[in-house]
């Protein structure tokens, strides 16, 4: 098994999934490529749907009973305890060997709803210690300080009476933060963080989304966010994979997304959110919904809702074209054939705005 | 200016939880909404924002305080023809679009309720043709008057609830959270359909919301709230090219934008009213200038504009 680059510590192959339901079988994932680098933040951009977090879940087998994967790999790549490097492929493990030797330990997620991620029956402090206990064979002393250490670490004040707190006596930013100390319990290379803070509200969010970035810059950590918000994807990622009716749509670093989006999903996923600025009468708005993967769309899946549909997006699906060294998009406009079409007027007042203000700030 | 429509004043609503405790939820707040416009409620969970929509419609008895619309009192006990006018002319949109339809009903029956209740149609057929224009108002079809609320997306049953609220003409429409459950791509869509109604009816909003950006876009005057008072009122410009009160400058400084180069730089200031010693019920109203005011003792009011 072999890694594109030597600083890639996941990459997700080619991976396709389809979910057996009694309406029939739905084609979630459909060939999905990602590459994740060590000390790096990948953001998945997507609506409700697109099959971002399924994704992810597959990555550390939490997949549903009815889900196949059909093709595809999961490679991770560590440095075992003797100091050799391994790769494995995520998926030909089972359950109980992931569970045993990648989940928690190596791979941590934080999931989107702080009140139900906990155990209501447990003191956090507990919860807390369980991770380091099963991982770490770590004496119950040892696993005590290391809690309090991670609930000073995600800023707790009083940690140690918090220890003995349940999860109904904390606020719902608290909650997260414990959720987060648990993940970071026994030191991952990688953390995934699936809708982290849509259940918060927004000064909450901003917290926890710098202590997000506090921790992977002391732990070294790689990170994938999972989300909806591009104001969120604005303020922590490296890089940006847009999702789309199970597909990568466009991937480029964070710069590239924003400011020179190609595919015309991602102009209107942008124009779609006001900034402070926007005084325009009307949003510029991706008309229709997203398709039902129930029934696969021939050709282009966006081909529906895009204004710049190109006849061929009805035939076939476009592959992606290279922009540049990082940036990669699908769609027929940027073959050497297709007409030259332009991002909407609003859309590109408001990135020179964007843009001008990031002068500005320099 | 001319009348306002909605006039709230020193409105208060406390509920008893136990003989013991009372949550204060919202505490003298006054505010005025005039005909056509959007007002704008901001502010975090636990702020009042959504007990005071529902205190405004009636679907709690405020405490203390006084809300006026239309120049009746509609506070304290109703009279029949108040409450009618009320029931009438004030509609609300909720937030969650899965939880806030009859599955049982079909859409027909759903926003043909009102129209039932209140007897506004001459005959079946009427209120039938009255269905169909409003389902194609909202961007929905005809057909879809059959069909039940679990047959539809997201989007379609938030235009649903949109509809259900538009058939009774109302002139002013609360609408809690209404996008804070659709996608980014549909939101875009219902805030459109909104703006298109109002320039149409010419009703007025409230718009409850958490995401600033988007009740800045839609929102003539703002109001931000704080733990049950509102610390900071004004026209959107002002609120946001002006913040004064150290509240509002947090939850500014909160909003992610999307703008990466900035964003990565920028981090959030933070605001901890005991560390500030700022006690809200004894702050008073204090003008800025325009419609701009802040809650406030003179003597913060001077530290923060220092």
């Amino acid at each position: 098994m072999e890694m594109k680059n030597e600083r890639t510590i996941l990459q997700i192959n080619d991976l396709d999934i389809s979910f057996k339901t009694n309406a029939g079988i739905i084609h979630a994932i459909r060939g999905v490529n990602i590459d994740l680098q060590k000390g790096e933040t990948v953001a998945i951009v997507g609506e409700s749907g697109s099959g971002k977090s399924v994704t992810m879940k597959a990555a550390v087998g939490l997949l549903d009973a009815n889900a196949t994967v059909n093709s595809g790999q999961i490679l991770y790549r560590y440095v075992d305890d003797y100091g050799h490097e391994q790769v494995y492929d995520l998926l030909q493990m089972s359950k109980k060997q992931l569970r045993s030797t990648i989940n928690g330990s190596r791979i941590a997620m934080v999931f989107q709803d702080p009140m139900t991620s906990l155990d209501p029956t447990m003191t956090i402090g507990k919860q807390i210690m369980e991770g380091i206990l099963l991982h770490k064979k770590a004496s119950k002393q040892e696993a005590w300080d290391r809690a309090l250490e991670l609930l000073e670490l995600v800023g707790i004040t009083d940690a140690e009476k918090r220890m003995k707190n349940y999860p109904h006596q904390l606020s719902g930013g608290m909650r997260q933060r414990v959720v987060i100390a648990i993940a970071l319990a026994s030191d991952p290379d990688i953390l995934i963080c699936d809708e982290p803070t849509t259940a918060l509200d927004v000064t909450i969010q901003a917290r926890i989304l710098e202590l997000i970035k506090d921790v992977q810059k002391r732990m070294k950590l790689s990170v994938i966010y999972i989300t909806h918000d591009l104001g969120v994807v604005a303020k922590v990622a490296d890089y940006v994979n847009v999702m789309y009716a199970g597909k990568i749509i466009e991937v480029g670093n964070v710069n590239e997304i924003f400011y020179e989006p190609k595919h015309p999903y991602t102009w209107g996923l942008l124009a779609a959110m006001p900034d402070l600025e926007t005084d325009d009468d009307r949003l510029v708005s991706i008309p229709g919904s997203p398709p039902n993967l129930l029934h696969e769309p021939k050709g282009d899946a966006f081909a529906a809702r895009n204004a710049y549909a190109l006849a061929i997006d009805e035939k076939a699906d476009p592959p992606l074209f290279k922009v540049s060294e990082t940036h990669y998009a699908a769609t027929w406009l940027l073959h050497p054939d297709a007409p030259k079409v332009e991002m909407p007027q609003e859309l590109k007042a408001r990135i020179a705005r964007a843009q001008k203000e990031a002068e500005k700030n320099l | 200016m001319s009348e306002p429509l909605l006039h709230v004043k020193n409105l208060s609503q406390h509920f008893k939880v136990s003989r013991s405790y009372t949550v204060k939820a919202v505490n003298g707040v006054s505010f005025d909404i005039y005909p056509g416009e959007t007002y704008g409620l901001v502010g975090e969970s636990g702020s009042g924002k959504t007990t005071i929509g529902r205190s405004i419609i009636r679907l709690y008895n405020p405490t203390s305080g006084n809300v006026i619309f239309q120049g009746k009192d509609i506070t304290g006990k109703l009279d029949r023809s108040v409450e009618e006018m009320l029931r009438r002319d004030m509609q609300m949109i909720f937030q969650d679009p899965m939880s806030s339809l009859n599955p049982r009903k079909k859409v027909a029956d759903i926003i043909g309720e009102g129209l039932d209740i209140h007897k506004r149609h001459a005959s079946i057929t009427d209120r039938d043709a009255a269905i169909g224009e409003m389902l194609e108002k909202v961007g929905l079809s005809k057909s879809h008057a059959e069909r039940y609320p679990h047959q539809f997306s997201g989007g379609q049953r938030q235009r649903v609830g949109i509809a259900r609220a538009l058939i009774m003409n109302p002139k002013l429409i609360i609408a809690d959270e209404c996008i804070s459950a659709l996608d980014v791509s549909i939101q875009a869509q219902v805030v459109n359909l909104m703006k298109d109604i109002q320039d149409e009816t010419g009703c007025a909003y409230l718009f409850i919301a958490h995401d600033l950006s988007m009740v800045k876009y839609i929102s003539d005057r703002i109001g931000v709230l704080h733990l049950g008072y509102m610390v900071e009122t004004g026209t959107a410009d002002e609120i946001f090219s002006n913040p004064i009160h150290p509240y509002t400058k947090s939850l500014l400084s909160a909003v992610p934008l999307p703008n990466p180069e900035v964003e990565k730089r920028r981090h959030p200031v933070a605001y901890d009213r005991k560390a500030e010693g700022v006690d809200y019920a004894k702050g008073s109203e204090h003008l800025i200038g325009g419609t701009h005011s802040v809650l406030a003792t003179d003597e913060e009011l001077a530290r923060w504009t220092a």
